[in-house]
């Protein structure tokens, strides 16, 4: 199966994966260096990735529903879903952490672990895995103190490596600047695919409402 | 491609209308919109992360709603054009990036097109070919200009703005401050005629002559608006009279208030439009809708000899038509397309009507 994997959790992320069996093949990937360029950057990246593949279609889509900055993950989300109808493929949503955590058991944890990433605003966004990699927890933000007394692997762990470390989790510094990439992304959604396993829909996890405050003088209050 | 009449999907996000046109050249193929309006409500105006949360969830479905309409299929679209800007940044963002994905997927070309002048663009759909010596009026909650339009494809110029509120905000924040609800325009317009327009004089802001200097020595703000001190003035009024325990008249003083609103819009427009030489002039933008805007405008146009142009309602608020209609205007001009590499441009200036590749 050709897959085009996508995530704008962190950096915009792309990548073109083909299995056969059990066998993965990433044919091309593309990661921005910066983390604020999503929308200019993400479709170019896709168009010379399928170009290098000589313009043939993906069978399907998988894309990070996050959690993520929101406008950033919006851009991938509506990219995804955009290119699903034009195509007429399927689209799998994928936890974004989920991306490192592959990468995390692929480092043979002897415990659960967590992952996290920068969730601004002093938190961290963040879940717990077992140590083959399966969800067990989350995805949730908090700040530091409240992640559990675990290994952590993200970037979020190099951010608040000290506060983690006084609370009692252990910061892995391998993956201290670790972030989602698509690479990771698309082999978790090409093995949960090919194992039966059913994969999310494309609901964002914003994990957060919108700032919003209704006006005193909504309630009812003049001036 | 039919370069006289190419068939061309327009995508609009930058407020908080999802909007997905598709046009024949200057024939309206279908106009589909969805609206996060409702989810305002509560807030007494648009909040920026709910409209760009409604335009991911609504995108997908709208065009494949006006593409069925149409009975149009995504190969036979000629070209794509989408608003760039200006607008809310996270709004335009979602636009545009469905916008090039449909690029991608379908290998048309693609145009980063300019809102404002694509408010002006939709005019070809009401009545084919824009007229010479062209002057625009866009009024709307995000934004009060008065463009100058040499050429809809490559020279449209800026005569005035707003230095700080747009019309339609203001409407909204008077309506908030006497309890009227969202969206302001319409409960105000309604509720104005019940009450009395010269019952307080409130402030026309940037009247004085400082600003407005001469026609041959024109002062900073000639053009310009400002509507925050209105807002303050009609705050002050209606505290006056619960401090002194009275009734508030809300009728009057929604029928003053757009009086003010409405006296400098049009005296202004029609001024600009004079002295450079513009004889037509097109309204455009959600307030186009108010009853006392458009009355007052037309009898003044009339009273200098301006034609007056104004599109149906469905047009002249946000929606995907009009950014079909200007992208169709580029193809036929044989404007270069944008490409996929393009930057939203929150603050992107009219002369800018495509982005460039
Ligand atoms: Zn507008």
């Amino acid at each position: 199966m050709l897959l085009l994997a996508i995530d704008t959790s962190a950096n915009a992320s792309t990548a073109l994966l083909r299995s056969r069996g059990t066998v993965i093949e990433v044919l091309g990937s593309c990661t921005s260096e910066r983390g604020n360029d999503h929308s200019e950057v993400l479709a170019s990246a896709i168009e010379s990735l399928l170009a290098d593949a000589s313009g043939q279609r993906p069978e399907a889509i998988a894309v990070g529903v996050g959690p993520g900055p929101f406008t950033g993950l919006r851009v991938g989300l509506a990219t995804a879903r955009t290119l699903g109808f034009a195509w007429d493929v399927p689209v799998h949503g994928v936890v974004s952490l989920d991306a490192i955590a592959l990468e995390a058991a692929a480092d043979n944890p002897e415990t659960d672990f967590v992952v996290a990433i920068d969730a601004r605003r002093k938190e961290l966004y963040w879940a717990r895995y077992s140590s083959s990699g399966l969800l067990m927890d989350g995805p949730h933000v908090s700040v530091a103190e409240e992640l559990p007394a675990l290994p952590v692997y993200g970037a979020g762990a190099g951010l608040y490596a000290e506060r983690l470390v006084a609370s009692g989790a252990t910061v892995v510094a391998e993956f201290a600047d670790a972030h989602p990439g698509a690479v990771a992304l698309g082999t978790r959604a090409l093995r949960a695919l090919a194992s039966g396993e059913a994969l999310e829909g494309t609901e964002p996890l914003y994990l957060r409402e919108s700032d919003a405050k209704v006006p005193a003088v909504m309630k009812g209050k003049l001036l | 491609m039919s370069l006289s009449a190419p068939l061309v999907l327009g995508i609009e996000s930058s407020c908080d209308e999802t909007g997905v046109g598709i046009v024949r050249g200057t024939e309206l193929l279908v106009n589909a919109v969805a609206s996060s309006m409702e989810e305002h409500v509560r807030f007494g105006g648009v909040i920026p992360e709910i409209a760009s949360r409604a335009h991911l969830d609504a995108f997908v479905p709208t065009l494949s709603a006006a593409l069925k309409e149409a009975g149009v299929s995504l190969a036979q679209i000629d070209a794509i054009a989408v608003t760039s800007g200006p607008g809310l940044s996270g709004a335009l963002m979602v636009g545009v990036s469905a916008a090039k994905a449909l690029a991608l997927a379908t290998g048309k070309p693609l145009y980063g097109i300019n809102h404002l002048v694509a408010h002006v663009g939709v005019g070809v759909l009401d009545g084919g070919a824009l007229p010479e010596n062209l002057g625009a009026l866009l009024v709307s909650g995000g934004h009060t200009e008065i463009l100058q339009v040499n050429s809809l494809t490559s020279d449209v110029r800026l005569l005035g703005a707003t230095i700080d509120d747009a019309a339609g905000e203001a409407y909204d924040k008077v309506a908030r401050l006497l309890g009227l609800g969202y969206p302001g325009g319409p409960v105000i317009d309604a509720l104005a005629k019940e009450g009395d327009p010269k019952a307080i004089r409130f402030p026309r802001g940037l009247t004085l002559p400082k600003f407005i200097g001469t026609a041959q020595e024109p002062g900073k703000h000639r053009h310009d608006f400002s509507f925050s001190g209105l807002k303050t003035a009609v705050a002050r009024c209606v505290e006056q009279y619960q401090k002194r325990g009275e009734e508030v008249p809300v009728a009057d003083i929604a029928a003053s208030f757009q009086e003010a609103v409405v006296d400098v819009i049009t005296a202004k427009a029609v001024r600009a439009c004079t002295e450079h030489g513009l004889n037509n002039l097109l309204l455009g933008g959600g307030v186009a809708a108010n009853s006392r805007l458009r009355e007052l405008l037309a009898a003044r146009c009339a009273s200098a000899g301006i034609t007056l142009r104004v599109p149906p309602r469905n047009l002249c608020t946000d929606n995907g038509a009009m950014v079909a209609a200007l992208g169709s205007q580029l193809v036929s001009a044989g404007v270069a397309p944008t490409g996929l590499g393009f930057s939203t441009d929150s603050g992107q200036p009219v002369s800018l009507v495509s982005l460039l590749a």
